[in-house]
């Protein structure tokens, strides 16, 4: 067996070629007139599928190789990967069609004598080589290009950074003539550009023209979906429905809640609810939690004792917004908790109940 | 004054993006090089849809989409996982779910979608265990006890009822309700 391991074998229409995938230089090639026959063994526990090449007893004029002359008539191909079977169906359709017969070898075979065992340059392997790296090249001076440009973009941002300071100093100071409308426009300038406000909040928070519209769209966008889910969903439920609706242009989830923060003031039909969790959520102005919460009561009275979970799966509404409305119930003082490695599990308050 | 800096920058902006665009889309390394020179000089190209940077060169979509993704997946393993997923796991079903033409994701990208998200309020949180993170997607279901434990099988990559009792001293019933 010879210490040829891990390869790559390559077939062309005279040769069949093995070529270390260590040692790129070394290569070793059969042609393909040699084989008289060849056959498959299956791959079997702890071996691998193979190609069996039964070959010609070796011209005198034999090139090179690395070994003179062997006992054995054939050699073998491990596929230790895959391939064996793909292999095997090509190479047995180019030994039947004998296509080294009718084309000329010329350019195909460049014979490197040396002494060393075998070393065949072929030309194909060179060029793809050649061609990769090119085209490495190529990506290299791209990214380099790329990147000049953007540090030089960055050196103008930082200038806009830089401004939007100094104005946003004049305003704390109210220095100058800085009007109302210079102050809308500044912060949407802000906006655009991803710098924060710097400046402290007013009624709108750092609401600007675009939140405002965007808060009067997701009022008509949103009302029927509410009506759908009980008058009320999680932010992040909203998100995810508004910016698969969208397609493009998407909202970052800051334009979401800034716009949301928008919808009380403008006096739209919903409103946004911040739980004590921090959790955020959207109401139809018509939902009241707090008389959900009697319904909860009453659930949970039936059953005795509920955890989040199976009140959600009771009520058909999402775990999140479940344990927030379990949450309130304790808060108001209907429910009580028990807290313990189980889990969160919540049981009527009999000590208000029952005195 | 501030308007006209501004019309020039954004012609700036144009100019780049006309050329890098596709850039930015398809280069991870270029992308995690843009954010953090973005952060150096304090701007946050994804605060806004409505932004410069999101509406010429595209980061906008890129990363509010990967968000979309990111609470699908999450919301669609919670019964079996509980709500916290591994970074990796995670880079995994979104670039499934995206699909063999989509563009290519790195962690760093999923972790800035995540700091994003935060701003929703339901819970999203990034645990750091070991060199990576470990993503949260249920507001605090995880107490002290369930960290301490997280850490100590991110050692070696897995605990038992035995090791716990013998490194934390709790009873068999407390380690197994953890695990």
């Amino acid at each position: 067996q010879l210490k040829f391991d891990s390869g790559v074998l390559l077939l062309s229409t005279h040769r069949l070629i093995w070529r270390d995938q260590k040692n790129h230089e070394c290569c070793i090639a059969v042609p393909l007139s040699q084989i008289v026959f060849i056959e498959e063994q299956a791959a079997g526990i702890g071996k691998s599928a193979k190609i069996v090449v039964h070959l010609h007893p070796a011209s005198s004029n034999k090139e090179p190789g690395p070994f003179q002359s062997s006992k054995y008539s054939y050699i073998k191909l491990s596929f230790k990967e895959h391939g064996q079977i793909e292999f095997y169906r090509r190479l047995s359709e180019e030994i039947t069609q004998r296509r080294w017969e009718s084309i000329p070898t010329g350019q195909a075979m460049q014979v490197n004598k040396d002494s060393q065992a075998g070393r065949i340059r072929a030309v194909g392997i060179v060029g793809i080589e050649r061609k990769l790296e090119e085209k490495r090249k190529e990506t290299d001076k791209n990214i380099s290009e790329a990147f000049e440009d953007l540090s030089k973009l960055m050196e103008k941002a930082k200038e806009m950074v830089e401004l939007s300071k100094s104005i946003a100093n004049k305003i704390k100071e109210k220095q100058g003539d800085i009007t109302e409308d210079e102050t809308i426009r500044f912060k949407s300038y802000l906006l655009s550009m991803g710098i924060a406000n710097p400046v402290t909040r007013e009624t709108y928070g750092s609401g600007t023209q675009y939140h405002m519209q965007l808060a009067k769209q997701l009022a008509g966008i949103l009302q029927t979906p509410l009506e759908e889910r009980g008058g009320i969903m999680s932010l992040t439920e909203v998100y995810c429905l508004v910016n698969r609706a969208r397609g493009l242009e998407l909202l970052s989830p800051e334009d979401l809640v800034n716009a949301c923060k928008m919808l009380e003031s403008l006096k739209l039909p919903l409103r946004l609810r911040i739980f004590d969790s921090g959790v955020m959520v959207i109401e139809l102005q018509s939902h009241n939690e707090e008389e959900m919460v009697a319904a909860a009561l009453e659930t949970v009275s039936e059953k005795g004792s509920l955890t989040a979970d199976e009140f959600a799966k009771l009520v058909g509404m999402s775990v999140l917004l479940a344990k927030e409305r379990l949450l309130l119930a304790e808060k108001m003082g209907h429910l009580c908790r028990d807290d313990s490695v189980e889990g969160l599990r919540f049981y009527p308050n009999l000590f208000l109940t029952q005195s | 004054q501030m308007s006209k800096q501004l019309e020039m920058f954004r012609t700036n902006l144009e100019e780049f993006a006309s050329k890098h665009k596709q850039e930015i889309r398809k280069n991870p390394e270029f992308r995690l090089q843009f954010q953090d020179m973005c952060a150096t000089i304090g701007v946050d190209p994804l605060a806004s849809g409505k932004g410069f940077w999101s509406e010429m060169l595209g980061v906008g979509d890129f990363y509010y989409e990967l968000g979309v993704q990111i609470i699908e997946v999450c919301l669609a393993l919670k019964h079996r996982n509980g709500g916290l997923i591994t970074l990796e796991e995670l880079q995994q079903q979104v670039l499934k779910g995206r699909g063999k033409f989509a563009q290519d994701v790195s962690q760093d990208d999923l972790l800035r979608a995540i700091r994003k998200l935060k701003a929703l309020g339901s819970g999203f949180g990034l645990i750091p265990v070991g060199g990576t993170f470990l993503v949260q997607s249920v507001p605090a279901e995880l107490n002290m006890d369930h960290t301490v434990v997280l850490q100590l099988a991110e050692k070696k990559g897995f605990v038992t009822v035995s090791e716990i009792r013998a490194s934390l001293k709790w009873e068999t019933e407390r380690a197994r309700q953890v695990l």
